[in-house]
């Protein structure tokens, strides 16, 4: 079954990807007056099969390995790349579907194409089997993984507890005006969430959401705490602190504003938009504050939901 | 491209173990406000700043960055490159302002 999967995947792809993607940006070329001997050294250093001649910005010609070990047993290495090399290169474009590259290969039997740019025509760069080869292979293993991680979910991690309903709480302390261990909260319930296979794009909400409220509490208060409530339907997620509160808290989600002290801001803290960022990466957030008493901040996001910003 | 190739191309200087400049840099990212690399900045991006104290690396390593790079030939505290190496977050530092580091890292991911 999975060999059939994968078989499929491979033809998409090189349905979906293009040749630039694929190639070698910096190519190795030669003049046509290089001499063949010269060539040795150069196929040698540079492991590569084959090289591009070119003259001013117009490829014209190719000459390959093949084509040196001919003139070797010709015992004629005094010759210059043009009298060897293939005149008539097959050339293919960085637009190309990489199938087309494929049918290329298969149609010709050459070990290499030059590429040339679709609109200036000028040589960006060379593609062989082997890269092909190496960037599918690159590019499964992504899915690969990806799939992997997706495989392994929260349901999962929620199923293997025998129980009808499960709630995890993850509790952490954070210590007002310490810069230091500041984040720390953060980093470590990262690591958490990946632990029980919560899917990426979720973590990293959670993560930006938590840091920006984490940081709130460094920046104004003197302490406060952070629960996580993380169930099969979302993750919900408690900041308080016992700080100034917040007097407007509509002049405080305003992109912007901020009340933090220049040296916190020299920092590149206070900018300002801590609560906006929360909200971009949130599906849910409630602000509760009183001054002189503390904030309460709470945010959800959910697991099943459709994705907030993709780009996160 | 590798974060090595950068590392290299623009002569920078590297003050944190080397394990991690096999790292994919998928574009650059300017900016000395922590909030806006939080909201902003792609993962694999390397990050330019002139901040130095170790909450870069938090922000690096939840934004899942390529590596910080440091302006201005500022130096990072110990705490910074201990905690770096701890989180595998690569700093470098070079001798130049962002906009030329800027303009050198426009042409080189260009290509």
């Amino acid at each position: 079954m999975t060999q059939q999967k994968e078989i499929t995947r491979v033809q998409e792809l090189i349905y979906e990807m293009k040749v630039e993607q694929v190639m070698v940006k910096d190519v190795i070329t030669v003049e046509p007056d290089t001499p063949m001997s010269d060539l040795r050294s150069l196929l040698r250093d540079k492991r590569i099969s084959g090289v591009p001649v070119v003259e001013g910005d117009r490829v014209v010609g190719l000459v390959s390995i093949e084509d040196f070990i001919k003139t070797l047993s010709d015992g004629n290495m005094n010759c210059l790349v043009k009298d060897q090399m293939t005149k008539n290169v097959k050339i293919i474009y960085n637009t190309d579907r990489l199938v087309h590259a494929v049918r290329e290969f298969d149609r010709w039997g050459f070990g290499r194409f030059p590429v040339l740019d679709r609109k200036s025509r000028k040589l960006v760069g060379i593609i062989t089997k082997g890269n092909i080869i190496q960037r599918l292979l690159n590019k499964l293993e992504i899915d690969y993984h990806a799939e992997e991680t997706q495989r392994f979910q929260t349901s999962h991690f929620f199923e293997s507890i025998i129980t009808d309903k499960a709630k995890l709480t993850l509790q952490y302390d954070i210590i007002g005006k310490d810069f230091n261990r500041a984040g720390e909260a953060s980093s470590n319930l990262k690591k958490s969430l990946k632990t029980m296979g919560i899917p990426q794009q979720i973590i990293r909400r959670v993560a930006i959401a938590t840091y920006e409220a984490e940081m709130n509490v460094v920046i104004y208060a003197d302490s406060g705490s952070l629960t996580v409530r993380v169930t099969q339907e979302s993750i919900v997620v408690e900041v308080v602190d016992s700080g100034p509160g917040i007097e407007d808290i509509n002049k405080a989600l305003e992109p912007g504003f901020s009340t933090a002290d220049d040296w916190i801001r020299d920092l590149g803290f206070g900018a300002g938009m801590g609560l906006n960022n929360i909200q971009k990466c949130a599906d849910e957030m409630n602000l509760e504050s009183t001054v002189q008493k503390g904030t309460d901040l709470e945010f959800i996001v959910n697991l099943n939901g459709e994705g907030k910003d993709e780009t996160i | 491209m590798k974060l090595y190739k950068v590392f290299k191309t623009l002569n920078l200087e590297l003050k944190t173990d080397d394990k991690a400049l096999t790292q994919e840099v998928t574009g650059v990212y300017v900016s000395d406000l922590l909030s806006d690399v939080m909201a902003n900045a792609k993962i694999g991006n390397l990050w330019l700043t002139l901040q130095v104290h170790q909450n870069i690396v938090a922000v690096a390593s939840l934004k899942e960055l390529s590596g910080v790079l440091l302006v201005n030939n500022r130096q990072p505290e110990t705490e910074t490159i201990r905690k770096a190496n701890e989180e595998g977050i690569p700093i470098l530092v070079a001798d130049r302002p962002a906009f030329e580091l800027s303009g050198e890292l426009f042409n080189l991911m260009d290509k």
